[in-house]
């Protein structure tokens, strides 16, 4: 079985950190990932880099840009994580634009996840048709779960259609913005929050955007089996550097 | 072969939609509605009204006699430098302006890199009343200043984009973010024929007035709709979609799609995309694009603004892998030497993009009976900078 949904069998609110590989300092990848597991976070989505990150905010622009200047690239990446599993065992999901994918080939990109022990890829740019049409067989022949995103302005046809193609769980974007741009939860979000749980769905959601704190966390966690965060994790690292994650962790928990 | 996107915005293998999905409910209340608005009697009423009296169609399609002389063979130019704002750019901005209106949107986003785009919208929501936000590269608003307060003196706010490069890629990018964070009372005016479906083909239709007077003055003054040959410049490639959209099933129009080389192909400065692009996906289409080996999108180069794109619009990726399209690549020089010999042989000065579709005309030779029309998108004032640098005017 993989390893994010044996997690998600897990009686708790998943926590789930997002962070850019090679950022702060090109060799941190590795590091970040022991210790986010040391921590006691349950699943982490490893950012690889794109010079264009359209559905991100400032602040995981910056980090996607420093990454690159520093040197990463998608080998070097699959080179730093190539050991990753005689240290770690928790769940872990590569997210990225579809463009460095597609130019690395998608196969060979699934294949290179598969022998690393990588479990999921969310590619916010690759559009659900375009997956099940040319790429969920390979998707599938490698053990890859993909993620999909859903947001407020969603159709409840077109979340049925995402349900049925996804087998992990849902990325429930919080509310119409790009990464780190909202402050706390309000009455639209409650309103979302009630009518995703009323559908009932398949997979269980991950709520992810606006999520920075205790509050924000325990608020998105109420009706969803767990929350992301990216770009305040990635603002905490950038101010304390990499030897203060676990005091990131208990501001959450 | 079709030349035209199908329904799913493809062109060949290239175009389609490649968003997050936040984008998702925008793109597709436009693909359910733009086709069946376009073709409402109101919106072609005012739409052809406003082209009529307020952007100044059809603009002449004027045969230049000396520049004909000096080449040996028959040129007419198609003159959208003379359109309000100065370029063709106007012609799809007064279209989604209108379109906006009947999806009842309230605010409008664009991005620009030169400022004509910013500028031919800024334009048309101060006709209509509407807020208008246009994102430009920081290094843009630094050397384009005249379109900058041209765009303030019409009403809009100016942004600058401050990521990554901080030109026109960047200025879509932030446009296109400003998009997924006011999902529903805002329209997005995507200023070429680039972008996710629908926009590449919604914009080539706004522009297709283009050929359509095109067809309609060449009969009148040679006795065919048809020219040997349609010549126009592509960066996005919006005015190049709109000169050749009614050409494009007639395997007897050649279309030439003329690329800046900036300082050459290999010089490392270039924005010749059918050379040095890859498949690959730019802001939400699979088209061709300059990028490294990783797939990280490079920045391009020409002296002029309005080609310096690293991507190009997937109808011509498609032109272009077809071999329906012939394309060329013109270096700044020769752009340059192109726009200065308009100006004396015929008394227009041309915007740099239009002058290095006139430089084809030293790197081609046509027949002497040979018919060839080629798109003046654009006037120079707006260059008039680089003019003077360049020739130390």
């Amino acid at each position: 079985m993989n390893r994010i949904n044996q997690k998600l069998e897990e009686d708790k609110k998943i926590l789930s950190i997002y962070f850019t590989a090679g950022y702060p300092k090109l060799n941190d990848t590795v590091k970040i990932i022991q210790d986010l597991e040391k921590n006691g976070v349950d699943l982490i989505e490893i950012g690889l880099p794109f010079s264009d990150p359209l559905a991100d905010g400032p602040t995981i622009q910056k980090s996607s840009t420093a990454a690159l200047k520093n040197g990463m690239h998608t080998e070097l990446l699959f080179e730093q994580l190539k050991d990753i599993r005689k240290t770690v065992s928790i769940p872990l999901i590569i997210m990225g634009y579809f463009n460095p994918i597609f130019q690395y080939g998608v196969e060979a990109f699934c294949k290179r996840c598969q022998e690393i022990g990588i479990d999921g890829l969310i590619l916010p740019d690759l559009p659900l048709d375009v997956y099940l049409k040319d790429y969920e067989a390979i998707f599938v022949k490698y053990g890859l779960i993909n993620v999909f995103l859903i947001t407020p302005q969603t159709s409840d046809k077109r979340i049925k259609q995402i349900d049925k193609a996804s087998n992990g769980f849902i990325y429930m974007v919080s509310s119409a913005s790009t990464t780190g741009a909202t402050t706390g939860f309000g009455e639209e979000q409650k309103t979302y929050f009630g009518r995703i749980a009323a559908l009932n769905l398949n997979n269980p959601q991950i709520v992810g955007f606006g999520i920075n704190n205790a509050e924000t966390f325990d608020q998105a966690t109420q009706t969803t089996a767990g929350a992301i965060i990216g770009s305040a994790f990635i603002k905490h690292i950038t101010q304390f550097g990499i030897d203060t994650i676990s005091d990131f962790i208990k501001t959450i928990r | 072969m079709s030349y035209n996107a199908d329904e799913k915005g493809y062109y060949g293998e290239f175009g389609g939609a490649f968003i997050p999905e936040m984008l998702y409910p925008n793109t597709e209340e436009l693909r359910h509605n733009y086709i069946r608005i376009m073709d409402e009697p109101s919106f072609k009423k005012e739409f052809d009204q406003l082209l009529k009296d307020y952007v100044g169609r059809p603009t002449p399609l004027y045969h230049a006699k000396r520049l004909s002389k000096k080449y040996n063979t028959k040129i007419y130019l198609k003159r959208e430098d003379l359109c309000h704002t100065g370029a063709h750019k106007i012609n799809n901005t007064i279209g989604q302006i209108l379109m906006a209106k009947k999806l009842g949107k309230n605010r409008i986003i664009a991005e620009t890199g030169a400022g004509q785009h910013g500028v031919a919208t800024a334009t048309v929501c101060a006709l209509m009343g509407i807020q208008c936000v246009v994102y430009m590269g920081e290094v843009d608003i630094a050397r384009q200043a005249p379109n900058v307060a041209r765009m303030k003196m019409l009403g809009a706010e100016v942004r600058p984009a401050l990521s990554g490069s901080r030109t026109l890629k960047d200025a879509t990018n932030e446009a296109i973010r400003d998009w997924i964070n006011n999902p529903v009372d805002t329209h997005y005016i995507i200023g070429s024929v680039v972008g996710p479906h629908p926009y590449p083909d919604m914009v080539a239709r706004f522009q297709s007035v283009i050929s359509e007077e095109i067809k309609a003055q060449l009969k009148e003054k040679e006795g065919t709709e048809n020219p040997d040959y349609v010549v126009a410049c592509v960066g996005g490639g919006s005015n190049a979609a709109g000169a050749f959209y009614h050409y494009l099933d007639n395997p007897d129009v050649g279309v030439i799609a003329v690329e800046a080389a900036g300082k050459g192909i290999n010089s490392g400065e270039s924005a010749a995309t059918s050379v040095l692009g890859k498949v690959g996906i730019i802001h939400g289409s699979k088209t061709l694009l300059m990028q490294t080996t990783d797939g990280q999108i490079t920045e391009p180069y020409s002296i002029s603004a309005g080609l310096d794109y690293p991507g190009v619009g997937p109808m011509h990726a498609h032109l272009y892998r077809s071999g329906r399209g012939e394309f060329v690549s013109i270096t700044d020089d020769d752009a340059m030497k192109a726009g200065l010999l308009l100006s004396k042989l015929e008394g227009i000065i041309p915007a740099i993009e239009s002058s290095h579709a006139l430089a084809l005309l030293e790197q081609k030779t046509f027949k002497p009976d040979d018919i060839v029309v080629i798109n003046l998108s654009g006037r120079g004032d707006k260059d008039l900078d680089t003019y003077i640098n360049y020739f130390k005017l």
